[in-house]
């Protein structure tokens, strides 16, 4: 996703995305009493930064108690590969059986649900977790199936063209309809 | 026979004295005069174009009988035609094979049905070309066949090989030989060089045909019996017979269009339409061929033309059969390939496989007063693409299709006859 | 890319981005559930007109894992048999419904042929004395992850085995290790190297005893027995003591060095030594990365489409 050439507005400083891996952070721990059975896992590749950030907030929080990491591939499990071509990114590393874990998928942007779809059918495929729950950095709305965040850094309003870029450093909206 | 006369208006006259720009009137299959300013009922203006004696083909496969979904004598007559050709030596692998009076005969009769230009039968060195039996070589000549050949197979036995030079030095007939020592091809698919070796397909060696053109050469020098080689592709095989030919022996030689314009790179794409016996060779080969036609080694050029039906061409290339269309194309592919004066090739596509097949009382004449009007009328500048589907013989397996060629037969007049005008068969 | 008929049509870049592919595969089939979705709804026909039941079943099980259905065609139990030509054979087929065809045929070229008689994609399993372009793939995958880095084909010193000449696995291998930066000998009698060798790149050398103690990789060709019935070579003993892997030899090995066969092995003939005895043995890993390597070549072509570029990663 390219926000180089269209002109983009700052939603969240960098400060702002740490605090919301912070805020969620917390909310994983309070709705998860047992740590011990949470895996996080970040959609390869967009969310595996934010994924590790969750671990070490985590660590951090609970004063040492580190959780499972992983990274999952959705590349092979998406549904419209006949209307555009694969790209494989990095391999999926699931360092655990999901049997009976509870797991934390992890995306930067949530938009259509297509991605999440793909991703609960990968995960299936490394055992039969207890439970998934979705943490994404923004909603942008513009579902297109039945998915719903169970934590959200922040949810913001878009045109469908809209191209939302997510980084360590901010999160950025650029709208086509801006450009001369 | 028509007794309008034609005149041919114009063009530049080639016969061996010399070359002329005059008129030539042919009327009641002879020409009639060769001159400045001459009238008839039909004028066609060939300014710019040569006038020759039509060509002669020492080496057409025309299928028939045995193969006539791939060509039929009128079909293939008709192809020759439009090549420029009045007369075609026609090859004995049919089948059944031309060892016996009545397949002769039959090869004739068809050839004057169809009346396009003048099918001369071969005959077969061993019966059925089977390589064991001599062929009954003088109730053939009888039959007027003066060629003899077991074309697609070479004569491997040296003793039969000798018996049959023997044989037939008195009857005043010549044999042709297909040099090929076929224990060293066997399986082979193309020229045993670099491109055979990296596709992976069995090679076809040069000295499987050097091989067996020396040994027939000394055989000609122990017998003395006059010998045809047929379709030479080697640098190898234009040195032997340069040096038979130094030491007075009577041999003469061919080669075909294919081997002096395309060589064996064109088959990394594996298409069979590129696939001939002997395979085309490198541009080594190529050059040596052009110098020996050039230099007067190689006497004659024979086009092999090989159709075969188009799904027996659709194989994979080692079980495709080889062979190319020629008629067509001839004279436009040694123009391009051979920077050739007109008259050589006059010379090696009329005068000389004339003499060579026996028929030099009608073929291969001058353009005089009296003579038969057995004429072609071509120039060499005429820039055009080869099509298949434009084609007169009945396959379409040219290896030229969608290439620009150089030179253009336009008319073909056959015993007086025009047969073929701007290049369409007139019948 | 459209088809995979030879390894020559596949730049540098194409086959370091097959073998990270296969990468993604290896991982999959890792897996407790070894089959992931990517090529659901596609059909793959393996066509082989020469048997050779392992590179089908390589071929259909990695189509599985990826959720392609497969068909398969015989020559042996088909209508080729009945004179059906190969055209005939192929538009039949593909009037199925078919998205690729793996085909296996004697006759080097073939699947260059059949690309004209469909839309088809064509993978080449093997032709003739030709190609065989997924051996020299995975053969390049097992060696290259065998040493643990990517481009840890440069500069090692690879020695093939046995008939040269008729292998269309030589051949490609060749082509691949080369361009991939390494030392290619090959190790035959004369009568069994192509002719004109000295053009391909390559050293060669007539005992194998001049560079078993040398080489990264020992590169074993199956040795047909008709090449002695047909005067090509002398005989069986002759060979062996030449040419074949013997224990002696094994023990000459480099401690780091790979022993490698494409399968069907002559044991006997051209291994006189149990490979399992062999701690530098790829040859069944070399079964395994196949399934991975012919998965990364299905899912290159039927997956991705004709514009697909391997993104190079974020390391998870």
């Amino acid at each position: 996703m390219s926000i180089v050439d269209k002109p983009s507005t700052e939603i969240l400083g960098a400060e702002d995305v740490s605090r919301a891996i912070t805020r969620i952070a917390h909310e994983i721990i309070e709705r998860n009493t047992d740590l011990s059975s949470v895996v996080i896992v970040g959609m390869q590749t967009g969310g595996t930064w934010i994924a590790e950030r969750l671990c070490e907030a985590i660590e951090r929080i609970t004063g040492g108690t580190r959780v499972p990491l992983g990274a999952v591939d959705i590349s092979m499990y998406r549904d419209d590969y006949s209307l555009r071509p694969i790209v494989l990114s990095a391999p999926t590393e699931i360092p655990v059986d999901l049997t009976e874990r509870r797991v934390v998928l992890v995306d930067d942007v949530l938009f259509t649900g297509r991605t999440v779809r793909a991703a609960l059918e990968a995960l299936n495929d490394y055992g039969r977790p207890r439970a998934v729950q979705l943490a994404v950095m923004v909603d942008r709305g513009h579902r297109e199936l039945p998915i719903r965040p169970d934590y959200v850094g922040k949810n913001i309003p878009t045109h469908p063209t809209d191209e939302v870029a997510v980084g360590s450093n901010g999160v950025f909206v650029s709208s086509e309809s801006e450009a001369v | 026979m028509s007794k309008k006369s034609i005149v041919f208006r114009g063009g530049t006259v080639i016969n061996p004295d010399g070359n002329v720009v005059a008129d030539v009137r042919v009327s009641q299959g002879v020409i009639d005069a060769v001159g400045p300013s001459l009238d008839g009922d039909t004028v066609i203006d060939i300014t710019g174009s040569y006038v020759s004696s039509g060509f002669v083909d020492l080496h057409t496969h025309l299928r028939e009988p045995g193969k006539e979904e791939a060509e039929t004598i009128e079909t293939g007559s008709r192809a020759a035609a439009r090549g420029g050709y009045t007369a075609v030596v026609a090859m004995p692998n049919t089948d059944p094979a031309q060892d016996s009076v009545m397949v002769v005969r039959f090869v004739r009769e068809r050839g004057e049905a169809a009346g396009l230009c003048e099918v001369v039968p071969s005959g077969c060195i061993t019966m059925g070309r089977n390589g064991t039996q001599l062929a009954p070589y003088e109730s053939l000549a009888k039959e007027g066949v003066r060629i003899f050949t077991d074309d697609g197979n070479g004569v491997q036995d040296p003793l039969l090989m000798r018996r049959a030079l023997e044989y037939a030095a008195p009857l005043g007939v010549t044999l042709a030989q297909h040099c090929e020592v076929s224990r060293l091809t066997e399986g082979a698919v193309m020229h045993e060089g670099a491109c055979c070796s990296s596709m992976g397909v069995p090679g076809w060696p040069s000295i499987a045909e050097e091989l067996m053109l020396h040994r027939d050469i000394e055989l000609v020098r122990l017998t003395g019996a006059p010998m045809h080689f047929l379709h030479l592709s080697t640098a190898g095989s234009v040195e032997l017979v340069r040096r038979a030919k130094a030491d007075g022996l009577p041999v003469t030689a061919e080669v075909t269009p294919h081997h002096l314009a395309l060589n064996d790179e064109l088959l990394r794409g594996f298409n069979p339409l590129f696939k001939v016996n002997p395979p085309l060779r490198t541009i080594a080969d190529i050059d040596a061929l052009k110098t020996g036609l050039l230099d007067g080694t190689i006497d004659a050029v024979a086009t092999d033309h090989a159709p075969h039906a188009s799904h027996t061409k659709e194989q994979p290339l080692d079980a495709a059969p080889p062979g190319m269309l020629g008629l067509e194309t001839a004279l436009a592919v040694v123009n391009t390939a051979v920077n050739a004066d007109p008259r050589r090739i006059v010379e090696v596509m009329s005068w000389s496989p004339a003499r060579i097949a026996g028929i030099n009382d009608r073929h291969g004449r001058p353009i005089a007063v009296g003579e038969p009007a057995n004429i072609a009328v071509w120039d060499t500048t005429s820039v055009w693409t080869v099509s298949r589907d434009e084609l007169a013989s009945r396959s379409k397996n040219t290896p030229y299709h969608g290439m620009e060629v150089r030179g253009k037969v336009h008319h073909t007049m056959f015993r007086g006859q025009l047969v073929v005008q701007e290049g369409k068969a007139l019948k | 890319m459209k088809h995979l008929l030879s390894t020559h049509s596949l730049s540098v870049d194409d086959i370091v981005g097959i073998l990270d592919v296969a990468d993604h595969m290896t991982e999959i089939n890792s897996r407790s559930v070894a089959k992931v979705p990517a090529l659901r709804g596609k059909t793959v026909a393996s066509v082989f007109f020469e048997d050779s039941t392992r590179t089908r079943l390589s071929f259909e099980s990695a189509a599985k894992r990826l959720s392609a259905d497969t068909m398969t065609f015989s020559a042996s139990s088909s209508s080729v048999n009945k004179g059906e030509s190969l055209r005939d054979t192929i538009e039949t087929l593909s009037a199925m419904g078919v998205d690729a065809f793996v085909v296996r045929h004697k006759s080097s070229g073939a699947p260059q042929a059949i690309t004209q008689w469909t839309n088809a994609s064509i993978i080449n399993a093997g032709d003739g004395w030709h190609q065989h372009p997924t051996q020299a793939l995975l053969d390049a995958y097992t060696i290259t992850r065998s040493f643990g880095t990517k481009d840890s084909l440069k500069g090692r010193s690879i020695a093939i085995v046995g008939d040269i000449k008729h292998s269309r696995v030589a051949r490609s291998d060749i082509d691949v290790f080369t361009r991939l930066g390494a030392q290619v000998v090959l190790v035959a009698p004369p009568t069994l190297l192509p002719h004109d060798i000295a053009t391909w790149g390559v050293t060669t050398c007539g005992s194998i005893d001049e560079v078993v103690g040398s080489v990264d990789v020992l590169y074993m060709l199956r040795m047909q027995f008709e090449r002695m019935d047909s005067g090509v070579i002398p005989g069986l003993g002759e060979y062996t003591a030449r040419f074949a892997l013997t224990p002696t030899r094994a023990a000459k090995l480099s401690p780091h060095a790979l022993v490698m066969h494409p399968g069907p092995m002559n044991r006997g003939i051209e291994m006189v030594v149990d490979p399992s005895d062999l701690p530098g043995s790829r040859i069944l890993q070399q079964v395994t990365n196949g399934v991975s390597v012919r998965m990364a070549v299905l899912f290159t072509i039927l997956g991705s489409g004709a514009t697909a570029t391997l993104q190079q990663g974020v390391d998870a």
